[in-house]
């Protein structure tokens, strides 16, 4: 189990990111984290997996446990080598190596080589066109299928809790839910997931449980079926408010295509 | 015709020595972010080493032993100063990095005073004849042996998992850093291959047709810098060529001397850094160089 506890982080000594966050991610859970720009998702992530420092962020109080290890302000290696595997933001795959390459690099905190192939076969098995495409530069692919790479090279880390950031940005719908339903399978074969999300609509319906962020601490958490309905996740997150879209559009054109003559 | 296949013959065998050198500039600037200024002292530590060495311990010894010399100060370098610098502006670190280098040559420089010490390489200057081409024996050795090493080097690069842990630290350090690769690491082995090639580079450079070690050694060495550069400070492959295109140049241009003269004697001597402003005109970031240059 994850623990996060009161949390209170600065960048540089002066711009607080994170004031007193406190949340849990319990073994075999997917856990969502929504908010919007700037509520310190991110900062939470780095500060879990250790990238703080290359920002000059620093822990000034509270802790972050993972079974009994304290992970406040270590460094990635010793976060990877006790499970806990976070997928950056913008899918960040090496572009100039190749798809096995990238996949080779995940594997590189994992000294089990066991481990590794098997790792490996889950990973195919999740993303077969890493399997087609092994040899191909990674940086030639789709949007979608960098983010597969950026999650099975996370996978090949075997770890026990993957930390996602924001994997929907900037994929089209269809692939969005083709990542939920990829979540979905990694959670059902033994891994938790802490899922970082602005695209509410996929992280509530993937997730058991929620927390919304704002301004560095917790402003609501919930079991993610709840939460989808409190008005104020609907209004933020959902875009279903008051003034919804949701009524039919009447005065459609008659033609989708015309020709343009101004 | 002769003439310009021995020249061509003799700069490739002194390119294969610059690219020894330069490549170990580059992987030392793709794994720890630091242009290092440290590479010509590190050659002449080299080259004083064996030829110390040659007079107690033989000749074979004294290339293992100060080959292994080189390596272990280029580590020291590393993980004393370099790795503690982390995250310092590239500026500060290449300068740095010359501080080092003074350092190190000042003493390098005391220790050998006027003399040129000898390297008694068990191969001799006499010529050996390549296909009807005359080359000196240690050059034509040192072609192999290059040729060997740069071989071997790629294949390490290209399969090992340092080599994979390497590129990937260059291309994206956080990244590689969240997949547990740990950089420090990936740099100090990169100091050591850097160390153990500029090592065996050196052995080459001091033997015929030059006479020995001497401070002048250190010049020599200096050459392979424009290597590096021109073919791009990042790639090996750039290095690879560069190096051979320093070598071919600065061999045509000491063999052509007499129709040169316009341009003064001991052109041969500055080519290299010639053809690297030439070619910095027209390619900023070097032949084969990916990186925007305020990297650099």
């Amino acid at each position: 189990m994850l623990k996060v506890d009161d949390v209170h982080v600065r960048y540089g000594g002066a711009v607080s990111a994170l004031r007193g966050l406190s949340l849990e991610v319990p073994d075999g859970a997917v856990v969502a984290l929504l908010g919007s720009n700037g509520a310190g998702k991110t900062t939470l992530l780095r500060t879990i997996s250790g990238t703080l420092k290359r920002y000059k962020g620093k822990v000034d109080s509270g802790s972050i446990t993972w079974n009994d290890t304290d992970l406040t302000a270590r460094d990635p290696a010793r976060a990877v080598a006790r499970g806990v595997v976070q997928v950056p933001e913008g899918r960040r795959i090496f572009g100039r190596l190749t798809v096995d390459e990238n996949l080779r690099a995940g594997g590189m905190g994992n000294r089990d080589r066991a481990a590794k192939t098997k790792a490996k076969e889950r990973v195919h098995d999740l993303f077969p066109v890493l399997r087609e495409r092994s040899t191909q530069r990674a940086g030639l692919m789709s949007g979608g299928e960098q983010q597969m790479l950026a999650i099975g090279r996370a996978l090949m880390a075997s770890p026990q809790l993957l930390l996602l950031d924001e994997p929907s940005l900037g994929l089209a719908p269809r692939v969005i839910g083709q990542i939920g339903e990829v979540i979905t399978e990694i959670n059902r074969q033994g891994t938790s997931v802490l899922l970082v999300e602005q695209n509410a609509t996929m992280a509530l319906r993937v997730a058991d449980h929620a927390f919304v962020m704002d301004l560095g601490r917790v402003s609501i958490a919930g079991p993610a079926a709840e939460l989808a309905r409190t008005d104020e996740v609907q209004r933020l997150y959902l875009g279903h408010g008051a003034e919804s879209p949701e009524t039919p559009v009447t005065h459609r054109p008659a033609r989708t295509l015309s020709r343009w003559s101004a | 015709m002769t003439q310009f296949l021995i020249l061509l013959l003799n700069g490739l065998s002194l390119g294969a020595i610059y690219a020894l050198i330069a490549l170990g500039f580059v992987i030392i600037f793709k794994a720890s972010e630091v242009v290092s200024f440290t590479h010509g002292s590190l050659l002449l530590l080299g080259a004083y080493s064996i030829a110390r060495l040659s007079e107690s311990i033989g000749f074979a010894a004294a290339v293992v032993v100060g080959v292994l010399v080189t390596a272990l100060a280029a580590l020291v370098v590393e993980r004393l100063i370099i790795n503690r610098l982390r995250g310092a502006p590239v500026i500060s670190l290449a300068i740095v990095t010359i501080g080092v280098d003074i350092i190190l040559l000042t003493e390098l420089i005391r220790r050998i005073g006027p003399d040129i010490l000898n390297v008694p390489h068990p191969w001799g200057g006499q010529s050996v004849s390549v296909g009807g081409i005359g080359i000196s024996e240690n050059r034509a050795i040192a072609m192999v042996v290059a040729t060997v090493l740069i071989i071997a080097f790629f294949l390490v690069f290209k399969y090992s998992s340092w080599g994979v842990a390497m590129r990937a630290s260059a291309e994206d350090g956080e990244t590689a850093a969240l997949m547990g690769i740990r950089q420090g690491r990936v740099s100090a082995v990169a100091w050591v291959v850097a160390g153990v090639l500029a090592a065996v580079a050196a052995l080459f450079l001091v033997g015929a047709p030059t006479p020995g070690v001497s401070a002048a050694s250190y010049t020599v060495a200096l050459r392979a810098f424009p290597a590096a550069i021109l073919g791009g400070l990042d790639s090996t492959g750039g290095a690879l060529v560069g190096g051979l295109l320093i070598g071919l140049a600065e061999s045509f241009a000491a063999g052509y001397q007499e129709n040169l003269l316009f341009l003064g004697r001991g052109f041969g001597d500055v080519v290299p850094f010639v053809v690297m402003i030439a070619v910095l005109m027209f390619r900023p970031s070097g032949l084969f160089g990916t990186r925007e240059l305020t990297r650099v």
